[in-house]
């Protein structure tokens, strides 16, 4: 069978990616491009946008109707929400979350950086670094996405100019020396030639740095978890109760962050508990260890009283166990905050009701500066003070991000109204923005 | 440091001893072990799954004998046992099914001891609840009215299903925890945000959310994983002779629902089916692959999608699946 072993995938790793950039950046033309090139786009897909183009006029095939989705976009040219592609090379399997950059773009660009490991942020080489350039760096940097890269598209359009490249990585670098934002890579490109996207192109020799796919292939993401600290969230009890397992006892979750090995003390929070690991159970038979982010079954040598919603941590790493504390609210809802209300939080496998009791800033994303603000409307962000009602186990989102993210859900209709990062314990300064 | 002993005042300390770390992220690169695409995309379903089953009062997964749901019994396996699955199994059985598919579906069932929920809709028809045109109609669409009858019936508050988003256009927008109104209905406009993987399982009562765990899975994946994981799947996946007829762009097997009309020839063809479902609608393609290894290797260069290869219903317009979802279908 050597035609599978050619083309064997079986030990690629999964790299999960975010494009940004505004309207008329060419992201869809991108998107479409490093499908198109890496020959992910399927026969009968470019045979329907072929048509289209075809039907609207463009001489060319438009490689960004391949990503537009719904009817309803469709009909008003415009796109919702986020949408996901996939595309493999030999090395690596590849999940995009394709954002729209108009009115909504903080809602969905958290959304979709939520779960990144990279983003990509494009500018446009003839209007160089924008308003909104300076808002998706912000928020690639709020939501601690580990690398970003700078694609300064459209170079055809400005000559493939060097200056001009080196112009805007200067004006980016500035700007991003402010935020948290720990790799950056800056390359030049033409979307919609191809130059620098997959294959390099004739027309950007002065440029020795990697093309967009070899970077997407090549940027290490083993280590985006923290995997110092043991974190696990209790997600379900296992009592199977039958004869020959008449007494087990097994706490099903996934290990959020860092390991755990047989013979281990732990300690289950809140309770403060304190036991010893006896079994680490899987399908495939009991292992001596097992690290993040493997979801396991864990048995413990003493009977104590865990359930949902408690977590397992190692003795020596403990987290925060508190009822209140200050997180950064990012604002999903058309309902604006209102701190007379009680809300609910998710936050890893615990619901709790919660108050916000002090909103203590609004961020203006343009200028990132703080300004008051008596609620926070759909896309805001700002900085709050939380109660809850039972204490949360939790760590700064900033060290991990599992255990310091969490969502608001309105209860009176379920939406889920604002996603929050947890930045400090109450009154204790915390960076967060 | 002072002001760190202040704060530790502030904390309900759950027993002595609780450090306040304000010390720089310091990772530690883990003991080298192969943490692969598949184990990151299984690690997420059995976590997708264990919050069904403690979130949801009454959640039920949907089992056709196909691929995808053959993928979801084990990744149920993983996320349960040695406990038993704590939610029902369901068909939703349009009554054009391949004889080979249900065969197995009722041989694995039997395999994991688990239960099973038949809903035909041969009962939605002989109750007038679904009205076709003609005999040999295909079945597909009109699963939604069978699907809502059964969620009524037992009032499950969540269905988890194998559907993924490299399927279909709007597949690709639709979230892994999908609400539903109490028609049913899906809204792609007005969708619940996910983030991270924290989900909302919150519904009201006539609610329902579809749960799809392997969302983030392609083709490939699903075939890379029922190799690994040694998985039986219903022969018709594997090539073999046929009796077809060319119609459109495809072929269809010739059964009592599908006969030859004027000019069209039958055929006996080496084919392969790459989804099972509707015996008047699901068109097998032409391949030697008779291994899951084959196929493998075939999907890998494959240059058509699995949907526009096989299914007629999804091709009569660009916004087929759309408008299915949008009345209900999973």
């Amino acid at each position: 069978m050597s035609a599978i072993e050619s083309i064997s995938f079986d030990h690629s790793e999964l790299l999960r990616f975010i494009t940004a950039g505004s309207v008329d950046d060419g992201k869809s033309t991108l998107i479409g491009r490093l499908l198109h090139d890496s020959k992910s786009i399927f026969e009968d897909q470019l045979s329907a946008i072929t048509h289209t183009s075809q039907r609207r006029g463009f001489e060319a095939v438009d490689l960004s109707l391949l990503t537009d989705g719904l009817q309803a976009e469709r009909e008003q040219g415009i796109t919702i929400d986020v949408a996901y592609r996939y595309f493999a090379t030999p090395k690596r399997k590849f999940i995009i979350a394709d954002t729209p950059g108009h009115e909504q773009y903080t809602r969905n660009m958290v959304t979709g950086a939520s779960t990144a490991n990279l983003a990509i942020i494009l500018i446009d080489a003839r209007k160089g670094v924008l308003t909104q350039s300076r808002r998706h760096a912000y928020l690639a940097s709020l939501v601690g996405i580990p690398h970003l890269v700078v694609a300064v598209n459209k170079m055809d359009l400005v000559d493939y100019s060097r200056d001009v490249f080196e112009r805007i990585c200067e004006e980016f670098h500035v700007f991003a020396a402010g935020l948290h934002l720990k790799n950056i890579a800056y390359i030049p490109m033409s979307a919609l030639n191809g130059d620098m996207v997959v294959e390099r192109g004739d027309k950007l020799d002065w440029y020795d740095g990697m093309t967009l796919m070899d970077l997407l292939e090549n940027v290490p993401v083993d280590h985006d978890i923290n995997l110092e600290d043991f974190r696990f969230p209790v997600q379900l009890v296992c009592r199977p109760q039958t004869e020959e397992l008449r007494d087990f006892r097994g706490y099903m979750g996934r290990i959020e962050s860092g390991s755990i090995r047989v013979g281990d003390s732990v300690q289950v929070l809140p309770s403060g508990l304190t036991s010893r690991i006896k079994e680490i159970v899987t399908y495939e038979g009991n292992v001596d260890e097992a690290i993040a982010p493997q979801s396991v079954t864990l048995a413990i040598e003493d009977h104590l009283d865990i359930s949902r919603g408690d977590m397992l941590v190692k003795i020596a790493q403990i987290p925060q166990v508190t009822k209140e504390f200050n997180a950064m609210l990012c604002w999903l809802s058309d309902q604006n905050l209102d701190p007379r209300r009680k809300y609910l939080i998710k936050h890893t496998t615990r619901t709790v009701k919660a108050m916000v009791s002090r909103i203590d800033y609004r961020l203006d994303i343009n200028s990132l500066n703080h300004e008051p603000a008596e609620t926070l409307k759909m896309n805001d962000i700002g900085r709050v003070s939380l109660k809850v009602h039972q204490p949360l186990v939790w760590d700064s989102y900033h060290r991990n991000h599992a255990t310091g993210s969490f969502i608001v859900i309105d209860e009176a209709n379920n939406n889920t109204i604002a996603a929050g990062m947890i930045c400090a314990a109450k009154d204790q300064a915390g960076s967060c923005d | 440091m002072n002001t760190m002993l202040n704060d530790m005042e502030e904390l309900v300390t759950p027993a002595p001893g609780v450090v306040v770390k304000t010390e720089p992220v310091v990772i530690k690169r883990p003991v080298a072990r192969h943490f692969g695409h598949l184990d990151a995309l299984e690690s997420e379903a059995i976590h997708i799954m264990r919050e069904v089953a403690a979130e949801c009062a009454n959640p039920t997964l949907l089992f056709s004998g196909g691929k995808d749901s053959i993928v979801l019994l084990r990744l149920a396996e993983k996320a349960f046992r040695p406990g038993r699955f704590p939610f029902p199994l369901m068909h939703i059985d349009t009554g054009h099914n391949f004889p080979e598919v249900i065969e197995f579906r009722d041989r694995r069932v039997k395999q994991l001891g688990e239960r099973l929920i038949v809903r035909s809709m041969e009962d939605s028809i002989r109750q007038g609840r679904v009205v076709l045109r003609s005999e040999n109609q295909s079945r597909n669409p009109f699963q939604s009215v069978t699907l809502l009858d059964a969620i009524a019936e037992f009032q499950f508050d969540a269905c988890i299903g194998g559907a993924r988003r490299d399927e279909e256009k709007a597949r690709a927008k639709e979230r892994i925890f999908s609400f539903r109104d109490e028609f049913g209905q899906w809204d792609p406009k007005n969708q619940r945000p996910e983030l991270w993987d924290i989900y909302n399982t919150r519904v009201h009562p006539g609610e329902n959310i579809r749960v799809f765990p392997i969302s983030n899975w392609t083709e490939l994946d699903v075939w890379e994983y029922i190799a690994r994981e040694e998985l039986e799947v219903p022969h018709i996946y594997f090539a073999h002779k046929r009796d077809v007829i060319r119609r459109g762009t495809g072929l269809l097997p010739l059964s009592h629902l599908v006969q030859p009309t004027e000019g069209e020839k039958v055929e006996n063809l080496m084919v392969r089916f790459r989804t099972v479902g509707d015996m008047s609608c699901t068109c097998p393609v032409e391949s030697p692959a008779a291994s899951v290894g084959e196929i493998i290797a075939e999907t890998a260069i494959t240059r058509i999608t699995e949907r526009g290869a096989t299914r007629m219903d999804d091709q009569t317009s660009e916004a087929s699946m759309e408008r299915r979802k949008k009345e209900g279908y999973f």
